[in-house]
């Protein structure tokens, strides 16, 4: 009669409903039809979809890239010249190596502009965490992801790992300059 | 068929245990102890480490600390307590003889052997690679083996219940449908099976990946399936802790389900869609469709979402139901009220139940949600969500019900009454205040599993907010507070097994007596007759549903003003 003990109806599928169960079996349902709904809305109508557009690479492939792009457009370096700043045109293809224990190279965007920036790792999984923005993707070894970003507002963005990748993960921090 | 063994009826709640099953149940929940222990030590270091004006452990001893933590809390102390809560809802409630009393013990020299290896891997220091233990980094082969081992154990457990199930039918010692209880207790096993065979797939070939056998696993293959192992893993503990609501609503308020085939059917729903909600950890990675995340933390994740809203009225509606036929008649609330609030078992549930709602599961659909994924991946605030579900929700309610077994199943007195009835709230509240203030942290970004916020030695450091360092301050000084509150438990627990005045057995026969079947009632026979009978519950509801609604559309103003994301 109580849970621990068997329903006195044996067919336990035909005891009857009570009515707040009705009703807020009802309502429950619909919330959850609305959420699932948003996130189809948001990908046709919201500004801030994660790409699915991946590729698989190599540490090789993926460090020739970025150092043409490097090579290209370095604008000035920083911190005894260890990172290059470097400032590639907006809609072009950019690239931020994650490694033990960095992003490489700076890069800076100008405001408004669109671009596409290619992540991977050249070693374990790490996190893409861009702060004060707080975006955060999952930067996974063997696997180019193709992001396409719009930055909103200009100041200097950090980029935090924060994907636990080993003894020296606190230290792993990059930045973005927007203009 | 009778096999020479023994059954003892107690005289404080009637309840008839085996003495194989009884024997089992305390080895497995001793166990369970043991582990939250250790886990609670290393809880000290974790939490001290990560309060900013402290930062006490090194780095290298902190992600030991935190491998350990996970570890031990998450899969030790919460698999070897569910062990033995499946042998109680299966053996004990049935009042059937436990099926292959051997293995049972094989499966549990199995589990403790593993999870000493595992732990000791750990300790050694070249393990620290988080419970998770993403490839390529490599842990020990012990690591592995160990978390193996103590898997194929826990594996053989499930099968004993099951074996233990075909027992009670073919002895015939209940009629009729298996107990509310122990259907979640099969739901669970089910969705065990599932996860445990997932960890397989994945961890076996990861020991021969460090042993050398073979060259490499995948990185997403293995996030993809670990995930399939350790979010299943999540709805094991769900279906077990929300088994123990009902329990504990029949123990206390001797409530019956409002409707049977409502709460079953709910429990069907996880077993049906709960594991596809592993992707929503992988919102964040490359390489998954979107319509393959979509569907699959969605759709069907919302369906076990609508599953767990079922429970989260039923289980405070058959409280009320029961309460109301008691005379508790006043107003909505009056039932609530005059709820036994000092007796531990029930106010631990219901903390459990609260917060398990209101800060785990809203927060837990929020960041299930495919965009709302990217504001909080990987921040402080995915454990401020599972210490919520699984800290709040499993470890409060499995803490409630030992309470209840101390004097039934261990047959001691509980030393220290005053200090048990405290500790619920003590424990429970002060992780509502953890989990807020480490959501709150990561709604600001701050990294999980990270040891210094403050990037020494980064050349480029980022300076966090001074609220981000209020807020993990704040974490600190609410985690020592449950470190308490989970100090006092052990103590009550532990002590009380030791030192706790013995209680009269009861009764021991050679036989069982089995379960005696119940007459039908009227209201049963009649399709929705009850009409409004839990209107306190329906309200509790109603401000459930809109604090999860307001919470939900926040963030997603929140993710609007972000960068373009294509
Ligand atoms: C008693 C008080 C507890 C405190 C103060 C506490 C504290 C913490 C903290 C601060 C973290 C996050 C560290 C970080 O990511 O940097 C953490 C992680 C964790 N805790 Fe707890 N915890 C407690 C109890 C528990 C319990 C009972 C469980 C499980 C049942 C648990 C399971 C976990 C898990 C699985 C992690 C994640 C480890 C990882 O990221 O790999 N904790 N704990
Ligand atoms: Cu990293
Ligand atoms: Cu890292």
């Amino acid at each position: 009669m109580t849970a621990i003990s068997p329903p006195s109806e044996r067919l336990w599928w035909k005891h009857p409903l009570d009515r707040v169960e009705g009703i807020w079996l009802a309502i429950a349902f619909v919330w959850c039809m609305v959420m699932f709904f948003m996130m189809v809305y948001w990908h046709m109508y919201g500004s801030q979809n994660l790409s699915t557009e991946t590729y698989k690479t190599t540490p090789e492939a993926f460090a020739a890239k970025a150092q043409a792009m490097v090579d290209q457009y370095t604008v000035r370096s920083e911190v005894d010249g260890q990172y290059p700043v470097v400032a590639p045109p907006a809609d072009s293809d950019i690239y931020m190596i994650a490694r033990l224990w960095n992003f490489w190279p700076i890069l800076q965007l100008e405001k408004g502009r669109t671009y596409r920036l290619h992540l991977t790792s050249m070693d374990y999984n790490h996190g893409f965490s861009l702060q004060p923005a707080n975006i955060n993707i999952q930067i996974v070894p063997g696997y180019e992801h193709v992001v396409t970003v719009t930055p909103n507002q200009s100041g200097t963005y950090s980029v935090v790992c924060n994907e636990y990748c080993g003894i020296g993960h606190h230290t792993m921090v990059g930045r973005i300059y927007v203009k | 068929m009778s096999i020479a063994t023994t059954y003892r009826t107690c005289p404080r709640s009637g309840l008839q245990f085996e003495s194989q099953a009884e024997k089992l149940m305390l080895a497995n929940a001793v166990a369970a102890v043991v582990f939250l222990l250790i886990g609670g030590l290393l809880a000290i270091g974790v939490v001290l480490t990560r309060w900013p004006s402290i930062h006490w452990l090194e780095a290298d001893t902190f992600y030991k600390v935190l491998t350990a933590h996970g570890i031990d809390m998450l899969i030790f102390w919460i698999i070897f307590f569910e062990i033995a809560v499946l042998y109680f809802c299966s053996s004990t409630l049935l009042r059937c003889r436990i099926a292959t009393p051997k293995v049972a013990w094989a499966a549990f020299a199995l589990m403790v052997i593993g999870a000493v290896m595992n732990n000791v891997a750990v300790y050694q220091g070249s393990s620290s690679v988080m419970m998770t233990s993403y490839v390529p980094m490599m842990a020990a082969p012990s690591f592995y083996l160990g978390l193996i081992l103590f898997a194929v154990g826990a594996l053989i457990a499930c099968f004993v219940f099951l074996g233990t199930l075909v027992v009670a039918k073919a002895e015939k010692t209940y009629q009729g449908s298996v107990p509310l209880v122990t259907f979640g207790a099969i739901t669970a096993t089910i969705i065990a099976v599932f996860t445990i065979v997932s960890g397989a797939i994945i961890l076996v070939p990861t020991f021969l990946l460090s042993i050398g056998v073979i060259d490499a696993v995948d990185p997403l293959v293995y996030r993809t399936i670990w995930w399939a192992f350790g979010h299943s893993s999540q709805q094991i503990n769900v279906s077990a802790h929300i088994s123990i609501w009902y329990a504990v609503a029949a123990i206390v308020f001797g409530a019956k389900p409002m409707s049977e085939r409502v709460s079953r059917g709910a429990f069907l729903l996880y077993i049906l869609f709960l594991q596809l909600a592993s992707a929503h950890h992988l919102l964040a990675d490359p390489g998954l469709s979107t319509e393959w995340k979509v569907v699959n933390t969605s759709y069907f994740m919302y369906f076990a979402v609508l599953a767990s809203m079922i429970h989260g009225l039923t289980v405070p509606g058959a409280m009320e139901v029961a309460q109301r036929q008691k005379g508790y008649n006043k107003g909505l609330f009056e039932w609530l009220r005059k709820a036994p609030w000092g007796n531990p078992t029930f106010s631990g549930v219901f903390i459990a139940i609260i917060g398990f709602g209101f800060l785990g599961g809203i927060s837990g659909v929020m960041m299930g949600t495919e965009q709302l994924n990217m504001i909080i991946h990987n921040t402080i605030y995915v454990p401020g969500h599972f210490h919520a579900t699984v800290v709040i929700g499993t470890t409060l309610s499995f803490m409630a019900l030992t309470y209840f077994l101390i004097p039934v199943l261990f047959k001691r007195e509980m030393i220290a009454p005053k200090l048990a009835q405290w500790q619920p709230y003590l424990f429970g509240l002060s992780m509502y205040g953890f989990c807020l203030v480490m959501m709150g942290a990561g709604t600001l970004g701050v990294s999980r599993r990270h040891w210094d916020m403050a990037f020494q030695g980064s050349a480029l450091a980022y300076e966090w907010p001074g609220a981000a360092y209020m807020m993990m301050g704040l974490v600190g000084v609410f985690g020592i507070a449950a470190i308490l509150g989970g100090a006092i438990y052990i103590y009550v627990t532990v002590g009380s097994l030791l030192w706790g005045k013995k209680l009269d057995a009861g009764t021991v026969s050679e036989r069982t007596t089995p379960v005696p079947p119940t007459a039908p009632t009227v209201a049963a026979q009649t399709y929705g007759s009850s009409g409004m009978v839990a209107p306190g519950s329906f309200v509790l509801a109603l401000i459930f549903l809109g604090a999860f609604v307001l919470y939900y559309f926040i963030n997603w103003k929140y993710l609007s003003q972000l960068w373009g994301l294509s």
